[in-house]
């Protein structure tokens, strides 16, 4: 049994209705990469005026996952989180991003405080925001490859120095 | 107390902008510049040069590295360092069961570690779809109040040895080794407790609990007049704090800023209060603002904060229920530890539970809780296995950390320790 199913009207977002979910109770929208930003900004007139979250799922090894129908499922998703003050109320959005293109416009204009929280999705997932003032690794060093929370990123080791000294 | 008053305490006021934290070019307080361009930077004006601060700076609170640039001893734009503590520990947390991820994340936020583990336990028992018991509840809430105090005096010891105030130091630990104590009784270690898991908590209330958290609250008033009679009022103390690093409601607001760093700005938002949690609707307790949002309200707050902590935890104790301390649902909860030994099904269901986990399913959901430093969210998409498909920690010291160059311009670097202090970041959950 899923309890994460679609609501009949959704959205109404200047003419174009963004598909939107309930899952365990809380409201979820599925916008797309292009009309994103118009879906934040109307958001943000409405009161939402922190954006809490902003990290990444990698969905390689389970396509399936609870989607409106109109939209078509991606190898990457990026999670957003809305919060208002004035409603106590969040609200999350779900943007699927495709392998092949792993980009998405950045909320800095909008929300200053996502650029540690972009360049972390940046860094472990390797997807980029387009226009972001500093698009680089954070918590990783500079030089590092790959991008550690993909699901294609085993879990490895990595040579620790003065492993070979005496009596080690 | 009515909706729409609450909600006139929500405004920023109209005079305020957060213009600053919006601008992306050299007239940002934030130095945008990679390792690698730092060495290479060199400024027109010779007067100014980008100095490094930590990692191994006392200061620091960890391992935060900051790179300024100073011109004299005034900070003109800074950069926050991160990552030397970054051991992946979301990655840890897909190859864990949901049973044993109250391990991990606990060790994320290591000064106020049951928070962390309230959050995952809120978000797996919301995707589970189950209603833990009210003792459980209870315990739990009086296990994070009781913590906030210990985070909060721990807060009070490093901010008044960074400040110069070494007193403060052994006054913090001393009071906050008495909350650990209790900790120590309780859940059976300082620190890093697997207290809280899915399901309810890990055991019940010790013999003589009662008591042992009466005689702490006891004592605790008294001590922190100590610290009012040593700091609050006292004028070096004053000059050091008062009117440094400050940030207004806007700012906090487009910065994601959350916890005693947007309360300091007068915005009374708490999520105890306003969105509440656990059973924090039947407590009565003030959510704490400041005026100026500067170092010295930020640390007012925090020393007030355990005040309020212990009425909520005295409030606690007299409505604690009786009755169990983790949910009774064979699928989740291992049998108790006297039927193994009698029972060979009972032995098997141990085991069963212990390697393989619980099934949870499929779902993604987000839960929030209010740790000393913010709103601290747990994440988790679970592909209906007994591990998670993904989890991801939304630590409030992250986001706060991004408002550090902005209280930084214009400071001097003594100042800067000041600032740095009071924002009061943990860098294991920053770095995660």
């Amino acid at each position: 049994m899923s309890d994460e199913e679609a609501v009949e009207e959704g959205e109404e977002n200047s003419e174009n209705i963004i598909p939107s979910t309930i899952s365990r109770g809380q409201n979820v929208l599925h916008p797309n990469r292009e009309n994103l930003l118009e879906v934040i900004g109307n958001l943000r007139e409405e009161g939402f005026a922190v954006c809490i979250d902003v990290t990444a799922v990698d969905y390689l090894e389970n396509p399936k996952r609870d989607l409106p129908t109109t939209i078509k499922p991606e190898r990457f998703e990026v999670v957003i989180n809305l919060l208002s003050h004035t409603k106590r109320e969040r609200i999350r959005l779900r943007v699927q991003i495709p392998e092949d293109e792993p980009t998405l416009p950045t909320l800095f204009d909008m929300y200053p405080g996502s650029e540690a929280l972009e360049r972390e999705v940046h860094d472990l997932f390797g997807i980029n925001f387009e226009g972001h003032p500093d698009m680089t690794r954070i918590l990783m060093p500079e030089d590092w490859e790959g991008y550690p929370l993909r699901k294609d990123y085993d879990v490895g080791e990595i040579p620790v120095q003065f492993k070979q000294a005496p009596g080690s | 107390m009515s909706q729409e008053t609450e909600i006139s305490h929500l405004q920023a006021t109209e005079d305020e902008t957060a213009e600053r934290v919006f601008r992306r070019g050299e007239d940002s307080a934030i130095l945008r510049l990679s390792e690698s361009q730092v060495q290479t930077y060199s400024p027109d004006d010779d007067r100014r040069m980008v100095i490094n601060m930590g990692p191994q700076h006392p200061s620091t609170h960890g391992v935060l590295r900051l790179s300024l640039e100073m011109e004299g001893e005034t900070v003109l734009r800074s950069k926050p360092i991160i990552g030397y503590l970054h051991t992946g520990m979301e990655k840890t947390g897909e190859q864990l069961s949901f049973l044993q991820g109250p391990t991990n994340v606990t060790r994320m936020d290591y000064s106020s570690p049951l928070f962390s583990e309230l959050a995952f336990s809120l978000a797996t028992e919301k995707l589970l779809d189950i209603e833990i018991p009210e003792r459980a509840t209870w315990i739990r809430m009086l296990m994070c109040e009781l913590n906030r105090m210990s985070s909060h005096l721990l807060f009070q010891a490093t901010n008044g040895m960074d400040i110069g105030a070494v007193g403060a130091m052994i006054y913090g630990w001393r009071e906050r080794e008495e909350v650990l104590r209790l900790f120590e009784k309780i859940t059976g270690l300082r620190m890093n407790h697997n207290y809280i898991r899915p399901g309810g908590v890990a055991a019940d209330l010790p013999d003589g609990w009662r008591d042992d958290i009466l005689r702490v609250l006891d004592n605790l008033p008294d001590r922190l007049n100590d610290f009012d009679s040593l700091f609050t009022g006292q004028p070096i103390w004053h000059e050091r704090l008062q009117g440094v690093g400050v940030i207004n409601a806007s700012e906090c607001l487009a910065l994601g800023v959350t916890g005693p760093l947007l309360r300091s700005t007068g915005y009374a938002w708490d999520l105890r209060k306003d969105i509440p949690y656990l059973r924090y609707e039947e407590v009565e307790f003030d959510v704490l603002v400041g005026s100026y949002g500067d170092c010295f309200d930020r640390f007012a707050i925090r020393l007030n904060e355990i005040r309020e902590s212990i009425r909520i935890v005295r409030q606690i104790l007299e409505k604690m229920p009786e009755g169990d301390y983790r949910i009774q649902d064979k699928k989740i909860t291992p049998p108790p530890r006297v039927r193994i030994d009698e029972s060979m099904e009972a032995l098997i269901h141990h085991f069963k539970i212990f390697t393989e986990g619980f099934k949870v399913p499929a779902g993604e959901v987000y839960t929030a809780v209010e740790s000393p430093r913010g709103e601290l969210g747990c994440y988790i998409v679970s592909d209906g296995g007994p591990k998670p498909y993904r989890m991801h920690i939304r630590g409030p010291s992250f986001t706060n950390l991004q408002v550090l160059p902005h209280m930084l311009q214009d400071c001097l670097v003594a100042d800067a320790v000041a600032v740095i202090s009071t924002v009061d970041p943990i860098m294991g959950e920053v770095d995660r």
